[in-house]
């Protein structure tokens, strides 16, 4: 095996260029199949939206001009177009429950919910990374064991039990975390009202992300290369997070990735008991209210985001492990 | 290899595949003790069903927030009589100008007629009650029903889904293929929280509200639309590995038809990979519905599920009745447990390769 080179050459080229190009036009069946997913489920299964709108009090002339206003009175394809328009323009009028501009529900509700999930994401993984390295190299052992048998049954409690009772024992009993509430300021969010989620959040993942983890690395700690660098007299912590980790990447990618899109739509439940203005509440409250403009924009841009993100990995399994072939 | 010998030597030829996977799932101890729990579990739900455990789970037979026996029960509160009590308003004599006066004899012989009875509210319950002094116990049993008949229906319907769609699929290829690859793409870029959220916003405001007004039909139709997606993928996989096998050639040679061919050969033959993912789906549509009907999205006001007595148990906390809690998630933990270890045994049993 030649000396890697300190520096990661990023394999950016004609061929990754051309693969990128042929999967971004490979997305576009896709997302006109979501929009049509939508657009067509709301339409036959949905409420008539000028009756949720108009409420129970409303004349027929005002349902009437509520549906000429929402294009209602427009043939299908017309309706479709109209709805194609939205997606692209980013222009979905407002909220039928508040008024408030869609696009503005997205950009205030957006920074409640990252301030929370990305400290959860990233202390999931680097703590599953740990948690997970350790047991694989401890693995057969009582220890071992034992461990995965606390993560099943603690996998096996609903993670609304888990906020329950820690709001009630380390908010509401203990006081040492506000019961709920959020502020304007980040640093408050970050020191005052965000701990206790994210340490549940945390708390709760770290059970399943040890196990998934643990399988990654038992797939790579009995491999020869691991032997041929303990031979060589690599230290221990050497072996496991330089060799072992690194080789380990993919999986650990793939796990990341298929979690960052819920990272953006953030733990909805987390958000309602917690009371923090994020997308995920929003989301949990327009359905409620049958606020279809805001699930509908929410669901179309976030299935957007997906998409992208997937493309993402994939040329990232190419940074990774330059073996890997795109094709 | 004892169990395959046993197997062999008991039926005089060699055994098949589910005689084996048997023999292999007996050996497993933690498997035969999470089948017995799993089995205890859904002869539960039968008996609920049927109307012999729990049938009267809304009477309210305790006093509210009546404790557990092991606690004693809750203190007396002071009765109000001893505080000063105003001094009766003396009464006016409005008959004259009262336009009902003339009814109020008729009304009071008439509410005498009706059977009244004071029912003895037990001070304390078995596991004790919750706000309005139902039986905490018998309401976890038929929780444990609908919670259950929900995972269940839920799985049975998204892995039927899944097993002919990823059977078209993979069997024919081609255009059929490419339009369910479609489809399934489609469906796997939409966050599955938001495609539980927009259709249960359409199950609460449009014409499926009204056609299903009330029970368990919604929560399982929006998780089977929603869970199909894995299962096709796997299925779809495991038809294309087996389509041009030897085996499902010679039955084309004598002439067997597409159907018999992919639902009477080759889905034998794959079989294994969707009983697990059934009983996979079972355990985590079961804590979807939990949360779902946490939400106020799940099963129907009328009907009690974990997910509901996990509701009223959060505000209960704050008062320091944690029984519901205590009784709702244990018996959740403990199905969910044992049915994720069955499966586990279930998938080694089938697929000695695994090991």
């Amino acid at each position: 095996m030649p000396e890697r080179s300190g520096v990661v050459n990023l394999p950016v080229d004609g061929h990754m260029l051309s693969y990128f190009l042929r999967r971004t036009l490979q997305t576009i069946p896709t997302l006109a199949g979501v929009i049509l997913l939508v657009f067509f489920l709301f339409k036959a299964f949905g409420g008539d939206p000028a009756e949720i709108l108009g409420g129970l009090q409303a004349t027929p002339e005002q349902i009437e001009s509520i549906r000429n206003e929402l294009g209602l009175n427009e043939p299908i394809g017309v309706q479709l177009w109209l709805f194609v328009t939205k997606v692209v323009s980013f222009d979905w009028g407002s909220s039928w429950a508040t008024r408030e501009p869609v696009v503005e529900i997205f950009r205030s509700r957006l920074p409640a919910t990252l301030t929370v999930m990305i400290p959860i994401l990233l202390l999931e993984v680097a703590l599953a990374v740990v948690a997970g390295l350790a047991v694989a190299r401890v693995r057969g052992t009582l220890t071992d064991r034992l461990v995965m048998l606390i993560s099943t049954v603690a996998m096996s409690i609903s993670f609304l039990v888990y906020i329950i009772i820690g709001q009630y024992l380390f908010a509401f009993e203990l006081g040492w975390f506000p019961v709920q509430g959020w502020s304007n300021s980040l640093a408050t969010n970050l020191m005052r009202f965000a701990p206790l989620p994210v340490l549940l959040a945390v708390v709760v993942s770290l059970g399943p992300y040890t196990r998934l983890y643990r399988s990654f690395f038992l797939d790579e700690i009995g491999q020869d290369y691991v032997r041929t660098a303990r031979a060589k007299g690599a230290g221990e912590a050497r072996i496991l997070f330089v060799h072992v980790l690194r080789n380990a990447l993919i999986p650990i990618l793939t796990n990341v990735a298929t979690h960052l899109p819920s990272v953006f739509i953030g733990s909805f439940l987390i958000e309602v008991f917690f009371s923090i203005p994020g997308l995920g509440r929003e989301v949990y409250t327009a359905v409620n209210r049958s606020d279809y403009p805001v699930i509908e924009a929410v669901t179309v841009y976030l299935a957007v985001l997906t998409m992208a993100i997937n493309l993402v990995t994939d040329l990232l399994y190419k940074v990774v492990d330059p073996r890997v072939v795109l094709k | 290899m004892t169990a395959v010998a046993r197997a062999a030597t008991a039926t005089g030829g060699s055994p098949g595949l589910w005689r084996l996977a048997f023999e292999r799932l007996r050996e497993d101890r933690v498997g035969v003790g999470s089948a017995l729990v799993v089995l205890g579990f859904l002869l539960l739900v039968g008996l609920a069903q049927l109307g012999l455990v729990a049938p009267d789970w809304q009477r309210e037979v305790g006093v509210p927030f009546a404790p557990p026996h092991f606690l004693g029960a809750a203190p007396a509160i002071a009765p109000l009589a001893d505080l000063e009590q105003p001094a009766p308003a003396p009464l006016l004599d409005l008959s004259a100008v009262d336009p009902l006066a003339a009814y109020y004899g008729a009304w009071a012989q008439g509410a005498a007629q009706v059977p009244t009875g004071d029912t003895v509210r037990l001070p304390t319950l078995v596991f004790g009650g919750d706000r309005i002094g139902r039986d905490v116990l018998a309401k976890a049993a038929k929780g444990a029903q609908v919670s259950i008949t929900v995972g269940v229906a839920a799985a049975l319907m998204a892995t039927l889904l899944g097993t002919l769609l990823g059977a078209l699929a993979g069997y024919f290829g081609g255009l059929v293929d490419d339009v369910l690859e479609w489809i399934y793409n489609v469906f796997n870029a939409v966050p599955y929280v938001l495609l539980i959220f927009a259709l249960a916003a359409l199950f609460k405001s449009g014409p499926l509200a009204r056609l299903f007004q009330d029970g368990i039909a919604p929560v399982v139709v929006i998780l089977s639309v929603v869970g199909w997606t894995g299962i096709y993928r796997l299925v779809r996989a495991e038809y294309i590995k087996h389509r041009s096998r030897e085996y499902v050639r010679a039955a084309e040679a004598i002439g067997v038809g597409h159907g018999a061919r992919m639902f009477g050969h080759i889905l034998p033959n794959v079989s294994h990979v969707v009983l697990v993912q059934l009983s996979l789906h079972v355990v985590s549509f079961i804590k979807a519905e939990v949360i779902l009907s946490f939400l106020g999205l799940g099963v129907s006001m009328e009907l009690v599920s974990w997910g509901t007595m996990l509701a009223e148990a959060q505000t209960e906390l704050v008062l320091g009745k944690w029984w519901q809690l205590v009784a709702a998630t244990g018996l959740m933990a403990l199905f969910v447990t044992a049915f994720a270890w069955l499966t586990d045994a279930l998938r080694d049993a089938l697929d000695p390769k695994l090991r």
